[in-house]
């Protein structure tokens, strides 16, 4: 389990631009760097990150090896009405990390 | 103005300057400006050398976080300029506020005019009260940043002396680069030590630019084992930021929350002393870039720039720092003023914090020019062992305040 955190407003007017930012805490291990003991540390990092407004996807993006461990995101959408937004992080081995907030928007 | 003849120098060098060797004038009394002066005047009697500083005394920034806490006095901060004008240095109780460079004169407040052969240019720092937005100078009369010693140390000293029990104490640290790596956590330890003898239900809550710090194990272990659970140290990457300030209402917002503070220390992102910016040796990042052997600006032929605002490379903003390039800047002029060659410095930096009034971890490290910076070489420093027993730290608590007394004695007599 990573630590999430997320950043949606609480109250919104219908058509305004929110901005929505989003950290998971991640080490991003590139798997080319070397260990202590002479061993390649094996790669380890988040590859797919998407927003779901209201179940219909916002923002989605690929990271690869050189974003920078806690990799933080930070984009905008138009408040359309009340719902919940969900953060999916899916690393290398297809974990799932999860985060959602409520905007109540009128 | 000793030594000087105000109204005949106005066209020209003062008489003091002028019937000598050659003539070096100093901007800024800090640690960085008072220990150039005088081990200028060692190196080479015949050279005069003026200090230009309108205030009567220097407040020292090191052991202020005491200060603060109510550990010691502000009157052992303050340092006069007595001890330079024994050295044959003239004090000029004025500011520049503008510098031909073509003629290599400085122009001070009340017009009098400075001729130099040199000028060193050592203005410390001033605050970015256009980086975090609602944090401007007003602000700081409410949320204090006493990150220059003075009456801001009082005024954070007076705020947590009148906090009730129970309150938060938030401090906000800055993005690098900024004046004295380990300060804002020496002051969270300090104020962590006043929470627990004094107000034992309060908590101090960092709120860090940054995702790691100067001696940060250290500072860790000594927070978990001398206050624990008092101390919070929240990271850049988790929410430590600060991007906006309400000061009346003393909320800080962060990219993910806010927090309402009982007492406030904001420490804002900072840039060269602004005199560096008028004479036009500060670069766009706000700092001053220099030849690590000379300190001479990249910017502007003849004037020289050492302490704070000169971009160190690898070296730290500290008194330490201040003094060593000090010192090197001396030499290295003393020989171009003289036409010989100046050789390549080694440089030494060590930074004591207290993490309790008696007790103190410290780093240090050695610096040599490389590749047009001053770079760190590798394997010469170190920081405190972890896990010292308690009598390492009161002997390091102890030489915090000898280096304290040895380093004011070396730069003001």
């Amino acid at each position: 389990m990573s630590r999430t955190l997320v950043s949606v407003p609480k109250t919104a007017k219908v058509g305004e631009v929110i901005d929505i930012r989003a950290m998971i805490a991640h080490p991003m291990e590139t798997g080319y760097r070397m260990g202590p003991n002479g061993q390649a540390i094996p790669r380890k990092i988040i590859r797919h990150f998407a927003c779901e407004y209201d179940g219909e996807e916002v923002f989605s993006a690929e990271f690869h090896p050189a974003v920078s461990a806690n990799p933080f995101v930070a984009f905008s959408t138009v408040a359309t009405k009340s719902g919940a937004l969900t953060f999916r992080w899916t690393d290398d081995d297809g974990k799932v990390e999860t985060a959602s907030a409520e905007i109540a928007v009128s | 103005m000793r030594g000087f003849a105000a109204g005949a120098a106005v066209l020209g060098a003062p008489p003091v300057l002028a019937q000598t060797g050659p003539r070096v004038v100093v901007v800024g009394g800090g640690f960085a400006g008072a220990s150039f002066a005088r081990a200028l005047k060692r190196e080479d009697r015949t050279i005069a050398v003026a200090l230009v500083e309108p205030s009567e005394h220097y407040t020292a920034c090191p052991m202020s976080n005491a200060v603060i806490t109510g550990l010691r006095d502000i009157g052992a901060q303050h340092f006069g300029y007595g001890g330079l004008e024994d050295d044959g240095i003239v004090h000029v109780p004025q500011r520049v506020v503008r510098v031909d460079a073509a003629r290599r004169r400085a122009v001070l407040a009340d017009e009098v005019m400075l001729d130099y052969d040199r000028l060193v240019v050592a203005p410390g720092i001033d605050m970015r009260f256009d980086a975090i937005p609602g944090y401007d100078a007003a602000a700081a009369e409410l949320l204090p940043h006493a990150w220059k010693a003075g009456e801001q140390t009082l005024l954070l000293r007076r705020q947590l002396e009148a906090m009730e029990d129970g309150g938060l104490v938030v401090i906000s640290a800055p993005p690098n680069p900024f004046r004295c790596p380990p300060g804002p956590y020496e002051r969270a330890s300090l104020v962590a030590h006043f929470l627990k003898t004094r107000k034992p239900r309060s908590k101090l809550l960092i709120l860090d630019a940054k995702d790691a710090f100067s001696k940060q194990r250290l500072f860790e272990q000594a927070w978990s084992e001398l206050y624990p659970g008092l101390v919070e140290w929240v990271s850049l990457s988790f929410g430590g930021k600060v991007t906006e300030v309400d000061a009346p209402a003393r909320t800080l917002t962060t990219e993910f929350g806010s927090h309402r503070a009982a007492v406030a220390n904001v420490i804002p992102p900072q840039r060269a002393g602004a005199i560096a910016t008028t004479i036009g040796v500060a670069d766009q990042t706000g700092w001053c870039p220099i030849d690590p052997v000379t300190f001479e600006s990249r910017l502007t032929p003849n004037v020289h720039v050492i302490g704070d605002a000169a971009i160190g490379g690898a070296m730290p903003k500290s008194a330490f720092t201040a003094n060593a390039q000090a010192k090197a800047c001396a030499s290295a002029l003393a020989g171009l003023l003289r036409g010989r060659e100046p050789e390549s410095p080694k440089l030494i930096n060590t930074c004591y914090s207290l993490i309790a009034p008696d007790q103190a971890v410290s780093i240090a490290g050695v610096y040599q020019p490389a590749n047009g910076l001053l770079a760190e070489v590798q394997g010469a420093g170190g920081t405190s062992p972890l896990d010292a027993p308690r009598s390492v730290r009161e002997e390091e608590g102890a030489n915090a305040q000898a280096w304290f007394e040895t380093i004011t004695q070396e730069a003001f007599g």
